[in-house]
């Protein structure tokens, strides 16, 4: 197996007194694709959140268990470090409105008073733009709303957004359930060019999507990790009961 | 046969039914609408007869009216100038004042203690200075603020009114806070917590979310809401007309006393004789109308496209 960047040790989160995830046990192995599957209300988005540490800015919601992103405890690290390092896309593309496409893909380094040099932030806003295949689309238009892309590439653009952080591993809840197909497709190439630089965790209830682009899935039932297995392995073998029943679309 | 007239009945019953609640619906239907109209009516009827008995102060000042410097009643003679400027001064100073507040209780409301018992001690001190009589600020400004701003004043070595102006404006501001307050509260809560969240994810502070993400969105919306703060100022009258000093002359800086509209009209009016005073006052509330009606219109206006936006 490839080396481990994250290592998960009996995590449990909760949401006030409703425990939302128990004991999960995990070791996330790095440039991987990673999809996380199960049905709606699983804990899926709960565990993305945990791992960059948003679960705990809902009041009442709480985490026990650890975390080690590369040995280090996410938990004692700086916010700031951590979620440079752990970036995150959305289900629903989400551009900060009041900035332009250019200020929208440095916006990590602005909205945390990292002042850049001029050529930086060029240099920095093409490559993150590239990257996220989305540079020859908006070259000629950096400096307009990034509102008014479609979403498919205001979707890309949040990628960039994320990729100009330089992350370690970048977490996507859903990134084309609110897309259509083409533009879907476009980012599932995306993420598996990004695979060679980044570790990518993806939720999907997409099992094609999840057959098709990810190395490694694991499967969550009422909050608990059932299984964990290469995708290949886990699809065409499945270990668990409740794992075969979810891929051959026996409950949803 | 018989089966199919039976059913013709239970349709016939269920039709009557059907067209009873229809008539209802209508009818009550109708009644909000008529309400709505009697409101209308009633705003346009007093447009209209502020207008009309106007009309004699229309005739004998003209455009005067509005930048004479003068106020003598026995010669006739009448300048709105004093209390243009009077209320703009005491309006727009309450403003700076309340602002600050308003914005940071917001935003402390919004963002740090959403929910829970120090937000609740919040929201309901905030209710009770909205339910507080103006009358008893004009009376608790006279017994606690006079003395503090004439003490200031005596410091600043200006002439310790006491009244005034700046102490006009501060029980004005302390008046309008619950209704910035709850204005820009509706408007922070707003932005989208998916913008929030990304902001977040990308590393931000929460006060670099609220200066960064928060602030710009509702700028607008913010913008708004001090414009409708400034409506509601403009015309309040009785506290301000206890506590600004009732002064014909403008006002030299914001300690002198002075007047505005509001405590213009509501102090002379008993006493307005003539019938071209009488009609001054008149004139005088119809300018202050027109003036509120504009800024609460294009404040709501504005909000909507906020919203919708
Ligand atoms: N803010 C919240 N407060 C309380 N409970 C919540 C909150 N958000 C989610 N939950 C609960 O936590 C559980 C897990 O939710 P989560 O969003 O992690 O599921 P999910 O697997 O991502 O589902 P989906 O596939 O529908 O996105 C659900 O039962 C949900 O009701
Ligand atoms: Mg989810």
């Amino acid at each position: 197996m490839e080396n481990s960047i994250l290592k998960v040790e009996h995590l449990n989160a909760f949401f006030g007194e409703a425990k939302i995830l128990s004991d999960i046990i995990l070791e996330i192995p790095e440039n991987q694709i990673i999809a996380l599957m199960g049905p709606s209300g699983c804990g899926k988005t709960t565990f993305l959140r945990s791992i960059n540490r948003l679960h705990e800015l809902t009041p009442g919601a709480r985490t026990e268990g650890k975390i080690y992103l590369f040995e280090e405890d996410i938990y004692k690290m700086n916010l700031i470090v951590l979620r440079r390092k752990i970036g995150m896309v959305f289900q629903r593309p989400n551009p900060f409105p009041t900035m332009s496409i250019f200020e929208n893909v440095i916006s990590g380094y602005t909205l945390n008073g990292i002042s850049l040099s001029k050529s930086q932030k060029e240099e920095l806003v093409e490559d993150s733009l590239r990257k996220a295949s989305l540079w020859k689309e908006v070259q000629d238009n950096l400096h307009k709303k990034g509102t008014f892309l479609s979403g498919g590439q205001q979707q890309r653009l949040c990628i960039a957004r994320s990729l100009s952080m330089k992350p370690d591993i970048i977490l996507f809840d859903e990134p084309t359930s609110s897309l259509d197909p083409i533009s879907s497709n476009k980012i599932e190439e995306l993420l598996l060019d990004l695979k060679k630089d980044y570790t990518i965790i993806i939720v999907t209830h997409n099992l094609q999507q999840a057959a098709r682009t990810s190395d490694y899935t694991a499967f969550f039932y009422l909050g608990e990790l059932i299984e964990f297995n290469k995708t290949q392995a886990l699809f065409s073998n499945p270990a668990k009961r409740q794992t075969e029943d979810y891929i051959s679309g026996r409950f949803g | 046969m018989l089966f199919d007239q039976k059913n013709k009945t239970i349709n016939n019953r269920e039709d009557k039914k059907l067209h009873k609640v229809l008539l209802f619906e209508k009818i009550f239907q109708k009644s909000l609408g008529l309400t709505g109209i009697i409101l209308i009516i009633i705003l346009i009827s007093i447009f209209i007869t502020l207008t009309i008995t106007s009309i004699p102060s229309i005739k004998h000042l003209g455009i005067k009216f509005l930048y004479g410097k003068a106020w003598n009643p026995v010669t006739d003679e009448y300048g709105a100038l004093p209390f243009l400027i009077g209320t703009l001064l005491t309006s727009l100073l309450a403003l700076i004042i309340s602002s600050p507040f308003a914005l940071s209780t917001a935003i402390f409301l919004g963002e740090y203690y959403p929910k829970g018992l120090v937000s609740n001690i919040f929201k309901n001190i905030i209710e009770l200075l909205a339910s507080i009589p103006s009358v008893v600020y004009g009376f608790w400004g006279i017994v606690i603020l006079v003395p503090i701003v004439r003490n200031l004043e005596t410091q600043l070595h200006v002439l310790p009114y006491g009244v005034g102006i700046l102490t006009s404006s501060i029980i004005l501001a302390i008046m309008i806070i619950p209704y910035s307050v709850s204005l820009s509260r509706q408007v922070i809560s707003m932005v989208p917590p998916s913008l929030k969240e990304g902001a977040y994810s990308l590393g931000a502070t929460r006060f670099e979310v609220i200066k960064k993400i928060i602030i710009p969105h509702t700028r607008s919306g913010l913008f708004a809401s001090i414009l409708l703060a400034l409506g509601r100022a403009l015309g309040e009258t009785m506290a301000v007309t206890m506590l600004i000093g009732n002064s014909h002359y403008i006002p030299k800086n914001i300690f002198s006393p002075g007047n505005t509209m509001a405590s213009v009209i509501a102090n002379e009016f008993t006493e307005a004789t003539g019938s071209v005073y009488l009609s001054v006052l008149i004139e005088m509330g119809l300018l202050l109308f027109v003036v509120t009606t504009l800024i609460n219109i294009s404040g709501r206006q504005i909000i909507k496209r906020y919203i919708l936006h």
